[in-house]
């Protein structure tokens, strides 16, 4: 457990993965367990540590790299700074517009720039487009612009996010689809659950294409909130959904999903529980970290 | 789950898979979701109760051990339409009952993949089946079989020997002595599929299209072409039998609880930087020193002693980019305008097919500072046309790309290919 934590630790944004998931035991409802209780106190101290590590000398201001140099003006839309940001807006499209029918994918960056705030954080202006999975190859690339400001804090704190698309409302509203998946599952006696969607082998059955899409906008929520200019998450599976009972005339589903982050390479689990209903859209109520060892074998099934 | 199967004897297991297969092939049903529960009740009233959920027709129970007597478990399928409303039935009369198999569908699709597998065990690369994903063994006959039907082109090298003792296999595909040559590697971190998938097929291109291209005709008539399928097996296997998401080597790291090593990070040129770990549970440690691992050393000390590596290309998934050096700095390459124009005229070629749209530029700008990464250092060594190649897709399915865009991935990566090969083979150096 604590392995998972020094891989998290790692990471130049160490002490906001701690923070984070201080945070997300704080808003779990649930008892903490024993392993949470230990990491919360190991991020305490750790926190703390770093904390004074800073306070007695004066540190002069680091140099900056040529990374640094390369993300203020105009920006190669090919290149990682712009994409992360786009990416970045996507997650936070699929969280206001993303349903069992519909999750959006970057299709490419046409123009982006990035220029430093007063307040102490880069603000990214993207011109981009994004298509949309449920509609295969066939659907229509979405134009949209963005801005996006990384805040620059001592805790990490989420990326905020103003976004326009063009013709939104227009593109085919999936009402029916919705509208009988929606009756189909809201029964009491509709128990879903399922693992490992997709399989080890990319298969996953029609029946579980919605919810895998559910999973994927209500990890949208997670990735939008985790995000920082050093990250770039995709959800790479819904490890599995469990139907719990309907509340207030909405599903709920708990999920547990793997989150797959491009620069660090590292696997990151979240269980979470989210509603939605066709009129609500995706609601996320509860997050968890979960660590995940890098050297413990899988239990058996 | 595999706890219930133990005490679930494999000759029930056995029959259930023929009469729900039956009923599946002339009933088209899907278990999706279905349980299968054992229930043990305490009394005759419990057996009673029991008898009067078994006539309730619109529950659609599929009794396997009909309630008889109190003293004998009651086995019954539970489509999962019903399965809220029969537990609730259970907990509010208090008759205990365990879950035998949580989703019967599962169990089937496991079983139908274990037939499928020793079914049609492929006696030549004919009958392979390109169109999903292989195992370790699988993939070593395919070497096999792919040496001995071409054995005027193709050889099998063994370049070294993995941490846990597997053989590291190059196919060489070679029509004559002395030659300059040509590296592609797949595989090295084992969670990327896509690339040992997209190589079989490649392999079987290359034996199938010499003599009849031209263009490679002329390529292997000049270069030798090195295809190491599986760089990092230890990994893979790994991945079939753990942990799917497992990237790095399985060598153990002294002092550590965490194993492995990142082979694209055990590289000399730009060691230790702040493009990889020093943590031993990072996907990203570098290991305890430059070529610590097998895997990598076996690479390193065959491209040195051969001497005339002319085009070194690794294959990586998933993100759709084609990068060349370096990763460790922001220093451009000697090369830099070549390699540039070489990866546009090759994605461009790539897209051609089947419009799959690639971005293409060096490690560092265009996905993140990696240091001591391959490339960086088979480019120090001189081979100019050194590339990686990040395959299909952009995040959507990400490692767990589905089997069914192994070929088209193969084909455009495959044009990509030729294109470098063919600068390689009209510019000498």
């Amino acid at each position: 457990m604590l392995c998972a934590h020094w891989s998290r630790l790692r990471r130049v944004s160490s002490r906001s993965c701690c923070a984070t998931a201080l945070r997300s035991t704080h808003s779990s409802t649930r008892l903490s367990s024993s392993p949470e209780r230990i990491m919360k106190t190991f991020c305490s101290v750790w926190l703390l540590l770093s904390v004074v590590e800073l306070s007695p000398a004066q540190e002069p201001p680091l140099p900056e790299t040529a990374e640094d140099m390369a993300s203020t003006g105009d920006l190669e839309p090919t290149h990682y700074p712009a994409r992360r940001a786009a990416q970045v807006a996507l997650h936070y499209l699929n969280t206001r517009h993303g349903s069992p029918f519909r999750v959006f994918g970057l299709q490419q960056v046409h123009k982006a720039s990035a220029e430093d705030v007063e307040a102490g954080g880069r603000k990214y202006k993207l011109d981009f487009s994004v298509t949309d999975w449920a509609s295969g190859s066939a659907g229509p690339a979405l134009r949209c612009s963005a801005d996006v400001l990384f805040p620059r804090t001592e805790r990490h704190s989420a990326p905020d996010v103003k976004l326009r698309c063009e013709a939104l409302q227009q593109i085919n509203r999936t009402v029916q689809e919705e509208e009988a998946f929606y009756q189909k599952h809201i029964p009491p006696d509709s128990a879903v659950s399922a693992r490992d969607i997709p399989d080890s082998y990319g298969n996953m059955s029609e029946e579980m294409q919605p919810f895998w899409r559910l999973a994927r906008v209500a990890a949208s929520f997670i990735m939008l909130r985790e995000s920082s200019e050093n990250t770039e998450f995709n959800m790479v599976q819904m490890a599995s959904v469990t139907q719990q009972e309907s509340s207030e005339e909405q599903l709920m589903l708990e999920f547990v999903v793997l989150l797959h982050d491009l620069p660090s390479q590292e696997i990151v689990q979240w269980k979470l529980l989210a509603s939605w209903s066709p009129d609500r859209g995706v609601r996320v109520l509860q997050t968890e970290w979960q660590p995940r060892c890098p050297h413990a074998t899988k239990p058996p099934n | 789950m595999t706890l219930a199967r133990k005490f679930y004897s494999s000759k029930m297991k056995g029959l259930l898979v023929l009469t729900v297969l039956f009923v599946a092939v002339f009933g088209k049903k899907t278990f999706e979701g279905d349980q299968l529960l054992q229930i043990t009740a305490k009394d005759e009233a419990q057996i009673s109760l029991l008898k009067e959920l078994s006539e309730q027709e619109h529950l659609g129970l599929d009794f396997w051990r009909e309630p008889v007597h109190e003293s004998l478990p009651v086995d019954v399928r539970v489509p999962f339409h019903s399965l809220q409303a029969v537990r609730a039935f259970l907990g509010y009369n208090q008759i205990q009952y365990n879950v035998m198999i949580m989703d019967v569908q599962d169990l089937l699709d496991d079983e139908e993949r274990e037939m499928v597998k020793y079914r049609s065990f492929p006696r030549s690369t004919d009958d392979f089946v390109y169109t999903t994903y292989h195992d370790l063994n699988s993939i070593n006959s395919f070497m096999d079989m792919l040496v001995a039907e071409n054995s005027n082109l193709v050889s099998k090298i063994e370049i070294g020997k993995s941490y846990e003792g597997r053989s590291l296999d190059v196919l060489k595909f070679s029509t004559g002595a002395n030659r300059p040559g040509i590296w592609i590697d797949n595989g090295i971190h084992s969670r990327e599929w896509i690339t040992p998938a997209s190589a079989i097929w490649s392999a079987k291109k290359i034996v199938t299209d010499y003599g009849r291209d031209p263009v490679l005709t002329d390529i292997l008539n000049n270069y030798d072409i090195f295809l190491e399928i599986i760089a990092n097996p230890d990994g893979f296997a790994y991945t079939h039998s753990n942990d799917r998401m497992w990237r790095k080597t399985r060598k153990p790291n002294p002092g550590s609880s965490c194993v492995g090593v990142d082979p694209n990070r055990n590289w000399e040129v730009g060691f230790g930087g702040s493009g990889a770990s020093s943590n031993p549970c990072s996907q990203t440690y570098h290991g305890p020193s430059v070529h610590s691992e097998p895997e990598v050393k076996a690479i390193v000390d065959f491209v040195k002693s051969h001497g005339k590596l002319k085009a070194f290309l690794s294959i990586h998934s998933y993100s759709q980019m084609l990068l060349y050096p370096y990763g460790y700095t922001s220093t451009p390459a000697k090369d830099q305008a070549e390699l540039h124009e070489l990866a546009r005229k090759a994605v461009s070629e790539l897209q051609s097919l089947h419009n799959t749209a690639y971005t293409y530029g060096s490690v560092i700008t265009t996905i993140y500072q990696a240091d001591g990464i391959t490339i960086d250092w088979t480019y120090e060594q001189g081979i100019k046309y050194s590339y990686t190649f990040e395959l299909r897709d952009t995040g959507r399915y990400g490692f767990l790309l589905p089997a069914n865009q192994i070929v088209p991935t193969a084909e455009e990566t495959w044009l990509a290919l030729m294109a470098i090969m063919e600068h390689t083979r009209n510019n000498p150096y």
